[in-house]
């Protein structure tokens, strides 16, 4: 226990560990899977009412009229709500709608399809406006601004390091290509929305479906006029969130304005239409890049310019990370982003890496075929090109990759593309892509009770979105006072317990894994000072494990012994996020993949697709790899099928259900494995988080593989068959 | 333009016509197959039912429920929202999800795919079915050992839809379990866990 000895809190030795680091499983696991998890849209408290939206179906327009009294009409309706930001029902002003799926008015009934009902039953007239969609169409936008005189192309600015110039003349190879990836939609399996309901006029109950509980009482409070005392948000279990469940949205407010008009409990969940119109996007980014190297395969030169939309706000992915995890002595970069009458962007996992490797990794992979180089070969010739800041992690992504290599196979499985031979339409290739993120540990606060009958339990204001929150700190729990998983208790989503930050960006795990292991420190001493004075030994010869305190190895008295001595109330201590000694910030990954491209009918198919990925001390692997395995099927999905598709003509978002925004199924992933890089060097460093890493490389890592194959490159993200097919056509290869 | 933005507004054509039509339209192709059968259906008491709130007996997990539903209330809605029985999810509209697997007469069936009149004397059973007291179905335990659940919101239309696939294919290889479990989406990413659930279970036979 003294490696550290300056340090307050520090970890257990890693021989020591009886749970950290081992395979546990999610403590909430059998809520989950036996359907008793209650999520905020299974909230059914007596009475409630059932609320459903009406959306405008115009990308842009001015509402000319709108009837709500035939709604209010309806047998079984209770209340009727305009939205703000649509129509002032007072004056009849309308406000500008700006996109697809903009909710208008909030419906709220006795029963479901009695609020749809209501919804069929308003009346409404639109004015149309001019819109544009076409969020790949540079030169389109560039010429409806002209047209319309509405801005439609933002600068979004440009930087210069070295002389690219002269550095692309001097160069023996340079490659010119065009890269792009698609907008996706978050969409969450658990819609966004909430369940409301007031005690009298002053006290609010919200059940929300958030990543932030801590973080959005004050949200509805503001709006509503209520002291934030006032306001209660709950989120025990979260049907997914990925970046998009950060604040109470406009639907919420009015959730609870509806159920004060009423006195009566309403629950507002969006529709899955509306959930992929206007509950989150991910930035599309298109580029032209220009990239060369020296004969020996040293980049020298990169100039780029990329574009996209984050929707009305005219962003794209950001100008000041691109080339993505390398960066090259020569380099021009810009960034235009166009603005869409879209659904705006919200954070979706590891923003905008995703985006930022494939259009940098798969110039890089283009530009190894061109210098006819093993693409493998090109990332390790270029690691000491490492972007600065994150350069002192080059040996751990040397090491990564020939982890990865060996586990697929690489050397012996590559091929230059195209060249892979066999007779039939079908063709397999390798690609491969590095990536980044900072991680590290966000803020958390908890409030932890040892009880006089040695049980124990934690309270703080996070959630847990299905990364295994809950799970971690029951184990560092556990660990700490040598007890069992069944010993502890771990209270967290509503905020009325101890603040905890929102739980994105792969922050929460080192948030609330430092903030138990120092609570729990803080607490074992006390009840360590507590025995020695009882049983005359020292306390610096004690240790707290299988459920009893020894000394020097030999037993002194149960932790239940121990426990009682705190006298007749219980224990309480309060930790919080502890960086030095316990976590750290910055990981790295590495992935492979090898696909079958039928070049016939353009079917993509995944055989073998590895993950090589660090993250410093790791709590507990099952879910870790959990975490890993779920980033790359996301990974597969937004690379091969899924994204957003507007109709130019009618501004509409084409595909916003199910069947036609398409996610992978389980017959559509292929053999994946995941590897946690995970030496001394990493446990000694602390805890990172997981989160966002994984769910990066994919897009470039298939892209590439499918390159490979064919000797085709596939431009843009997803590879859809008819791009695959296209492609294929115009490259004029198999 | 005065516009209802969407169709099949309440004011043209009564609920009760509607059913009217349909059933007429029933009888019709029945006529076209077999005049026979067609008379003998016409001689039984009608199936038609009014448009309104009506009893409606459902069997779920072997108690018997009576609600008031509107014949176009869904199982889906009818377990979620009357029953209180909230494992099944409602995710998509038109139901291609799977997470509102349930089990009508042995069969996995989408909640959100028939109406709760439609499923009256028919046994449901829904993932809360699964696991009774001590109960607890195997399929659940191996999900929880190989962790095929994330946000979870998925996770009972999988377990549901796994039990009855083992059901009827106890001894599965792998490939059979990838093309028998394509009716679920899960956006989290845990089909691998599932995979490896379904696997270890057609092991030991489907258990
Ligand atoms: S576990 Fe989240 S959708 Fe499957």
């Amino acid at each position: 226990m003294a490696d550290e000895p300056n340090l307050e809190y520090f970890w257990p030795p890693r021989e020591e560990n009886v749970l950290i680091g081992k395979d546990i499983q999610r403590i909430d696991g059998i809520a989950k899977a036996t359907g008793r998890a209650k999520y905020s849209s299974d909230i059914n408290t007596p009475g409630t009412l059932f609320a459903k939206l009406l959306t405008s179906n115009q990308a842009a327009a001015k509402i000319k009229m709108l009837n709500i009294e035939p709604a209010k009409k309806v047998p079984g309706v209770r209340a009727v709500y305009v939205f703000p930001s649509a129509y002032d029902i007072a004056t009849g002003e309308s406000k500008e709608i700006r996109w697809d799926g903009a909710p208008i008015v909030a419906v709220a009934a006795d029963r479901p399809e009695i609020a749809a009902d209501g919804v069929r039953a308003i009346e409404i007239e639109y004015e149309p406006l001019p819109f544009f969609v076409d969020e790949e169409d540079l030169a389109g936008a560039e010429k409806a601004q002209e047209e319309t005189g509405i801005e439609r192309v933002k600068s979004l600015g440009d930087n210069t390091e070295g002389d690219v110039e002269s550095a692309l003349s001097e160069a023996a190879v340079v490659h010119k290509g065009y890269y792009g990836i698609h907008t996706i939609s978050h969409c969450c399996l658990e819609p966004h929305g909430s369940h409301c309901e007031w005690d009298g006029n002053d006290k609010l109950e919200v059940h929300l479906s958030t990543q932030n509980v801590s973080g959005t009482p004050g949200q509805f409070a503001g709006p509503l006029g209520l002291e934030q005392t006032a306001v209660h948000v709950q989120g025990h279990y979260e049907g997914g969130g990925f970046g998009s469940k950060f604040a109470a949205d406009e639907w919420d407010l009015a959730c609870a304005e509806m159920a004060k008009t009423t006195g009566k409990p309403v629950r507002l969940m969006l529709d899955r239409a509306t959930e992929l119109k206007i509950a989150g996007t991910r930035p599309s980014g298109f580029i032209d890049v220009t990239i060369a190297a020296d004969a020996e395969g040293n980049i020298i030169a990169w100039d780029s310019h990329h574009w996209g939309t984050s929707g009305m706000a005219g962003g794209t992915v950001t100008l000041g990370k691109i080339p993505y995890v390398f960066d090259f002595a020569n380099r021009n970069r810009k960034a235009t982003g166009l603005v869409c009458n879209t659904g705006p962007n919200r954070a979706w996992r590891a923003p905008p890496h995703p985006q930022l490797c494939a259009l940098t990794m798969t110039a890089m992979d283009d530009l190894a075929a061109k210098l006819e180089m093993d693409s493998y070969d090109l990332f390790m010739k270029n690691l000491p090109n490492v972007s600065k800041g994150i350069d002192d992690r080059i040996d751990v992504y040397a090491e990564q990759m020939k982890i990865a290599a060996e586990m697929i196979d690489w050397k012996a499985k590559w091929h230059p593309h195209g060249k892979g031979g066999g007779e039939g339409a079908v063709k397999r290739g390798l690609g491969m892509a590095l990536h980044t993120w900072g991680g590290g540990a966000g803020p958390c606060t908890c409030l932890l009770k040892v009880h006089p009958d040695g049980s124990v339990e934690t309270f703080l204001g996070s959630q847990d979105l299905g990364t295994g929150t809950r799970t971690v700190i029951a184990i560092v729990m556990a660990e700490t006072f040598g007890l069992t998983l069944d010993d502890v208790k771990v209270n967290l989503g509503s905020s009325r317990y101890p603040k905890s930050g929102a739980s994105g960006g792969s922050i929460t795990v080192g948030g609330v894994s430092s903030t138990h292991r120092m609570a729990a420190q803080k607490a074992l001493r006390q009840i360590f000072n507590l025995v020695a004075a009882k049983y005359d030994v020292k306390a610096d010869t004690l240790a707290a494990k299988g459920g009893q305190i020894l000394s020097d190895g030999k037993p002194v008295c149960s932790w239940k012994q121990a426990a009682g001595l705190v006298g007749p109330m219980p224990l309480e201590v309060q930790g919080e996020t502890t960086r030095e000694g316990l976590t750290s910030a910055t990981v790295g990954g590495v992935q492979m993949v090898e696909v079958s491209v039928n070049t016939e009918t353009g079917v993509i198919r995944i055989n073998d697709f590895v993950c090589v990925q660090d993250c410093g001390l790791i709590i507990d692997e099952l879910t870790a790899r959990s975490q890993v395995l779920g980033g790359m099927i996301m990974g597969i999905s937004y690379a091969l099928t899924e994204e957003r598709i507007m109709d130019s003509h009618t501004g509409r978002y084409l595909n916003a259900d199910l069947e036609n925004y398409k996610l992978p199924r389980i017959g559509d992933i292929g053999n994946l494995r995941v590897k946690m890089y995970q030496p001394a060097s990493e446990y000694n460093r602390g805890v990172v988080g997981l989160g966002e890493p994984p769910v990066i490389s994919p897009g470039a890592a298939i892209s590439n593989a499918v390159a490979n194959a064919t000797g085709v490159r596939v431009p843009v993200l997803p590879l859809t068959p008819q791009r695959v097919l296209d492609a294929l056509q115009k490259g004029g290869a198999a | 333009m005065k516009d209802r933005q969407h169709a099949g507004g309440n004011t043209t054509v009564s609920r009760r016509a509607f059913l009217q039509g349909s059933g007429a339209a029933m009888a019709a192709t029945a006529i076209a197959t077999g005049a026979n059968e067609a008379v003998a259906e016409a001689e039984k008491p009608s199936r038609l039912r009014s448009a309104g709130p009506q009893k409606v007996v459902l069997t779920v997990n072997g108690k018997q429920h009576t609600l008031m539903l509107e014949p176009r209330v869904t199982l889906l809605e009818a377990l979620r929202n009357d029953l209180n029985l909230t494992g099944a999810k409602e995710v998509g509209n038109v139901s291609n999800d799977g997470a509102d697997t349930v089990i009508i007469d042995g069969k996995p069936v989408f909640a959100s795919t028939r109406l709760a009149i439609e499923v009256e004397g028919k046994n449901i059973t829904t993932v809360e079915g699964l696991s009774e007291g001590k109960n607890v179905d195997e399929v659940i335990t191996a999900f929880v050992k190989h962790d095929a659940t994330q946000c979870g919101y998925c996770t009972p239309g999988f377990v549901v839809a796994v039990r009855a696939f083992l059901n009827k294919n106890p001894g599965a290889n792998l490939e059979q379990i990838r093309k028998g479990l394509g009716g679920n989406i899960c956006r989290c990413g845990t089909y691998a866990g599932v995979t490896d659930a379904a696997v270890e279970l057609c092991k030991q036979g489907g258990a």
